[in-house]
């Protein structure tokens, strides 16, 4: 097995162009596992640590843009404001250790229905994107575009993914995930949900539930409606029992999970209607608040 | 030499003072800050120039025939050495624990998922592992025999172990039968004498030990035709005696030292890799290491036994139990394992601590194609507890009576007798452990207005901000034999030398005895502290150059190898003081040995240990035995059949998110009657370790088998308590002594796991209201999903 470390990004793509086999490896979380368990075993493993500038994020007060090797403790850490809903999937990621090491590009590259990052990413609106990257030149790829199946995305042979563009939040966002135990647990399943009073529309993302993750969007576009047709944005009014129980059935419904080892496909579509009642909740709540104070 | 008589009352306090890290103190672990630190040598860590490495193929079918085998591809790999089957073998085929039913490789079938079938040996591990994947197994598969009413149906479904092959001692697809009747057992009179009855059915699912230090040692063979283990198990005699016969060698050529332990718990009473390890190295004439991979782990060890139980209890309107009747199904899976063992804890303890006038029991242990399964902490008891303090619970509800106080109207005390027809003839002081348990402070009550989400069911996963949260308060108490019963006389050796070292007095203690974290290795040096009156103690390697110190197993081992270790000091002590009085004509009949010192109690200090000693050292060697116990008789179940019993009780406080299903354990309390305890840290210590590993098989620990196969051999989908699902547990200790015990001491490890789960499942009950009659409770138990 060869082992590639290119000490720039542009070294990275070309070695990436060359051996298209490679398996890149950020924070080894995941690569390292699954050697472990027999899962790969890759012609050549291309070390993309060596590259500073994966680690790094920038922000314009409008996008920030997250290097694909940011560790979720430095998420957590530094962009809980303008990324709230992604720094609450990070809290729930793994052990302190995992926190340190993994990352976003990582969830993104495994691109496992379970990843947590995605969840919070698909809620937090149309605009995110997947920058990725080869010697051909770079490209956005919508985040809605990027899951292909289980464990498969959208980037080529040759890409590798140098950043996530992700808007800064303009409303409340949440985030809320499933374990049978009380930390380091894969999902059973997750909802994220974001707030977007800007351009009036709110966002969905379920983990676990289905063969990628996904967007609940006939839950979307009902929730749309009925704020924009109730003026809630400008009054702020209470959502009322009945809207935030149908938002939930068709979050629920938008699912399609599975029976397995972590739980039934039935207790999932049950806690996802139960996750987006109680974090569209909290949202709105939220939502009241601050229109409140700023009133 | 002269001996210098020191007089006064005040120099003679100084030394009569213990050691304070003798009995009683809680001097800390030897190799703890070396666990902490990470530089502990686990058996995992061993390396050998030269060595190979062993690894195994494993069946992925639970049942099926092996038409042939073709190791040729493998053998074609370089830097492989070695590629063994069944045929390799020089000596006995199968080995086991009671029953010596398993083959050592498979023998033209498999009978469980991940059997193994082969060995190979090469220079690197990576290429071991892909040899093994080029060996060609051509397998008829069949339908694997995996539910209580497909093994009791041989007829229709099959044999696990065709008759010709059967090797057990009950019959068809059964392993081990016990039955069980007291009082006038369980008939329609003796229903009637009951006012209130309840009846139910419990389940408990596969918990596995899941220590973190996989399976490995490392086989070294040795000019004399003989091979030298080092290994991490919990019995170095027993392996050997196991091994021997498959490899064709005499005991003592089979010596074992044992590695770094990294955790056990009954999951490495059965043999893993020794015999695989020891045959490739006498085959290749090279060192052989082998380490389970996480996945292999899984496969390579038994689990605790999964269980079927119907219980019934009848009770008069003021709550005394009339009868309780009882049938308990165990799956012991394709080998015997502990299973005889097993079944015998559960038929006579299955009742809990309680009087019963009136007992019917049955109790089996099948054979199947699902996992072996065997030893594991509380094994038989933890079943069962869960089985009869849920309906010490029903009951109690169905009398409107409080729970605890319906427990202690009914608990043995001591000079009651079981319903094997034992009595108990030391403290029982189960309805005060009860009393203090409930007398306990309970945690604050939750804040819903103000919570902390870090602290609700889900913590940092956020899925509550305090909606649905409802607290609930259960309690239970449980009863464990300690030490190895019916009949068994499973002894302890130790040898104890006194002699002076850089000028000071120094005890060398040496057994066979596997630390495997339990803390043996503290309590043997305070032990020796205490009888010998020396600081300065030394622990020997544990091989087997000394005599069995036994199992590391059913709380013994301080009874039982600390018990040795008291009889061989002991035994110095008095060759020692013997010398004394030979040649300094000493009289006094009050001599001890404290501070480096021979002291008489009237005359004062007599002379220092280290004058005494000389050059000379004091070397004994004892064997301590237990008193003697009985079978139980197979169809009433009578017969002395323990050597001692333990007792814990238990209250949990929980906060259930009732819509969501998910559980936080908040509290547990535990009160335990140790006896004495000799290193109260460590008492607490295995208190709380026990209380957790219950609480995993509360509400998360399973190996989920379906059809025979196991579906989560990874601790990504097993899952274990983490820190921060581990509540506070408070522990009260009792310290009432057995009169029969070294000390008066009690066996302390396995009874809190015995009795913790139930008070866990009682306190979701309350909170939730759902009947939960199978452990562990999953969510899908919680909101009507499964
Ligand atoms: C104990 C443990 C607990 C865990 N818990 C969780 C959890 O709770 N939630 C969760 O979502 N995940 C969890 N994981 C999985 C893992 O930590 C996450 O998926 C993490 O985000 C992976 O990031 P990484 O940087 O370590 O990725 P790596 O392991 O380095 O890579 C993961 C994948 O992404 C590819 N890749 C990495 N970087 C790039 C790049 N720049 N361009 C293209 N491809 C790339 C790799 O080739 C590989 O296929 C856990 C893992 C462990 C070991």
């Amino acid at each position: 097995m060869e082992f590639l470390r290119p000490a720039t990004w542009d070294e990275a793509l070309a070695a990436k162009a060359e051996h298209p086999t490679a398996l890149p490896i950020s924070g080894g979380t995941d690569v390292m596992v699954e050697m472990n368990f027999d899962v790969h075993r890759p012609s050549a493993i291309l070390d993309l640590n060596r590259i500073t500038e994966l680690a790094e994020w920038s922000g314009d007060g409008e996008t920030v843009r997250l290097g694909a090797a940011v560790p979720y403790a430095r998420i957590i850490e530094e962009l809980s404001g303008p990324l709230p809903g992604l720094a609450l999937a990070a809290h729930t990621v793994g052990s302190p250790q995992i926190r340190n090491r993994g990352s976003v590009g990582g969830n993104l590259g495994a691109a496992s229905p379970a990843g947590d990052s995605h969840p919070a990413l698909l809620a937090a609106g149309r605009d995110v994107f997947v920058e990725a990257e080869s010697v051909r030149g770079s490209r956005l790829i919508p985040i809605d575009e990027f899951y292909l199946g289980v464990k498969r995305n959208g980037l080529e042979p040759d890409e590798l993914i140098r950043a996530v563009r992700i808007p800064v939040a303009d409303g409340p966002q949440q985030f809320s995930k499933i374990g049978t135990r009380n930390a380091m647990v894969i999902a059973v399943c997750a909802f994220g949900f974001a707030l977007h009073p800007k351009d009036g529309t709110v966002g969905t993302g379920i983990g676990s539930a289905a063969p990628t993750p996904r967007r609940a969007v006939e839950a979307e576009e009902y929730l749309r409606g009925v704020l924009a047709e109730r003026g809630l944005w400008e009054s702020g009014e209470l959502l009322g029992p009945e809207v935030v129980r149908r938002f939930g059935e068709l979050v629920k419904a938008a699912a399609s999970p599975i029976d397995d080892v972590r739980g039934t496909a039935a207790y999932r579509r049950h806690a996802l209607a139960v996750m987006a009642r109680r974090t569209l909740t909290w949202c709105w709540n939220d939502y009241r608040k601050q229109i409140r104070s700023a009133a | 030499m002269t001996s210098r008589t020191i007089q006064g009352q005040k120099n003679l306090q100084k030394i009569n003072q213990a050691s304070k890290d003798g009995i009683g103190g809680s001097p800390l672990r030897p190799d703890g800050a070396l666990k902490v630190r990470g530089e502990f040598a686990y058996s995992s860590d061993m390396w050998h120039e030269d060595m190979l490495w062993g690894t195994a193929l494993r069946s992925p079918h639970p049942r099926a025939n092996i038409l042939g085998v073709d190791v040729s591809e493998a053998l074609k790999v370089p830097g492989v050495y070695a590629v063994l089957t069944h045929e390799d073998i020089p000596g006995e085929k199968y080995y086991g624990l009671e029953i010596a039913d398993q083959p050592a490789l498979a023998i033209d079938k498999v009978r469980y998922h991940g059997e193994a079938i082969a060995l190979v040996a090469a220079d690197h591990p990576e290429t071991a592992r892909r040899a093994v994947k080029k060996i060609k197994v051509e397998y008829e598969v069949l339908t694997p025999i995996t539910t209580e009413e497909q093994c009791l149906d041989p007829e229709t479904h099959g044999y696990v172990h065709e008759p010709h092959e059967y090797k057990s001692h009950a019959y068809g697809n059964v392993c081990h039968e016990q039955k069980l009747v007291s009082g006038l057992g369980v008939t329609d009179e003796v229903r009637a004498l009951a006012d209130v009855i309840v009846s139910g059915e419990y389940e408990v699912g596969m918990q596995d030990q899941a220590f973190l230090g996989p399976e490995s040692g490392l086989a070294v063979p040795a000019e004399d035709g003989g091979v030298d283990l080092y290994i991490a198990t919990q019995w170095l005699h027993v392996d050997r005696q196991q091994m021997a016969p498959v490899l064709d060698l005499p005991l003592e050529k089979v010596r074992l030292t044992l590695a770094g332990v990294g955790g056990a718990f009954g999951g490495r009473e059965d043999l893993s890799m020794q015999i695989h390890a020891c045959l490739l190295a006498l085959h290749t004439g090279k060192p052989v290491k082998i380490v389970y991979a996480r996945d292999e782990s899984f496969f390579g060890h038994v689990h605790r036994h999964p269980a079927r139980m119907r219980y019934e209890h009848g009770a008069t309107r003021d709550g005394k139990l009339v009868f309780a009747d009882c049938r308990i199904v165990l799956d012991g899976g394709a080998y015997a394992s502990a299973s005889p063992a097993v079944v015998g804890n559960a038929a006579s303890l299955g009742h809990g601590p309680y009087v019963i006038p009136n007992v019917r029991m049955h109790a089996i242990a099948l054979y199947s194609n699902n996992p072996s399964c065997g030893a594991m902490r509380g094994f038989g008891a933890v079943q069962a507890a869960f089985g009869y303090e849920s309906q010490m619970d029903r009951l109690a509800e169905a009398l409107g009576m409080d729970p605890v106080e319906l427990r202690q109207l009914n608990a043995v005390t001591q000079g009651d007798f079981m319903p094997t027809g034992q009595e108990i003839d030391a403290p029982a002081p189960v309805a005060e452990l009860l009393q203090r348990v409930k007398d306990m402070p309970l945690p604050p009550p939750l804040d819903l207005e103000h919570p902390d989400v870090r602290t609700l069911p889900g913590a940092l996963s956020n899925t509550s901000h305090g909606e649905g949260i409802v607290r609930g308060v259960g309690y239970s108490v449980g009863i464990k034999n300690v030490g190895f019963s019916e009949g068994f006389d499973d002894y302890s050796t130790a040898r104890v030398r006194l002699e002076v070292i850089g000028g000071e007095p120094v005890a060398m203690v040496h057994t066979a005895m596997a630390e495997v974290g339990q803390g043996g290795v503290t309590v043997h040096a305070q032990i020796a502290r205490t009888e010998l009156g020396v600081e300065q103690v030394t622990i020997h390697p544990a091989n087997t150059e000394v005599g069995s110190a036994g199992s590391t197993s059913a709380s013994r081992q301080t009874y039982m190898t600390g018990g040795a270790v008291k009889l061989a000091a002991e035994a110095v002590r008095h060759e020692l003081l013997e010398r004394g009085r030979h040649r300094y004509g000493w009289t006094q009949t009050d001599l001890s040995l404290v501070g480096g010192k021979v002291v008489s109690a009237s005359a004062g200090v007599l002379i220092s240990m280290v004058d005494l000693l000389g050059d000379d050292a004091v070397e004994q060697t004892r064997e301590h035995h237990h008193r003697p116990t009985v079978p139980f008789d197979k169809e009433t179940g009578q017969g002395f059949g323990h050597v001692q019993y333990t007792f814990c009780a238990n209250r949990a406080v929980v906060d259930v998110d009732v819509e969501l299903g998910l559980v936080k354990v908040v509290e547990l309390t535990a009160v335990q009657d140790v006896g004495k305890a000799l290193n109260p840290l460590s008492v607490v210590g295995q208190i709380q370790g026990g209380c957790t590993q219950a609480l995993g098989l509360a509400v998360m620990e399973e190996i989920v088998v379906k059809d025979g196969k196991v579906r989560n051999a990874s601790f990504t989908d097993y899952l274990i308590p983490t820190i921060l699902d581990t509540p506070p547990i408070p522990v009260q200790i009792l310290e009432l002594p057995d009169p029969n015990a070294p000390y008066g001491l009690r066996g302390v490890g396995e009874a809190p796991t015995v009795s913790a789960t139930p008070s866990i499942v009682a306190a979701i009950r309350q909170a939730t209201g759902k009947a939960l009659t199978r452990i562990p409770v999953r969510p899908e138990h919680l909101t009507d999903t499964l």
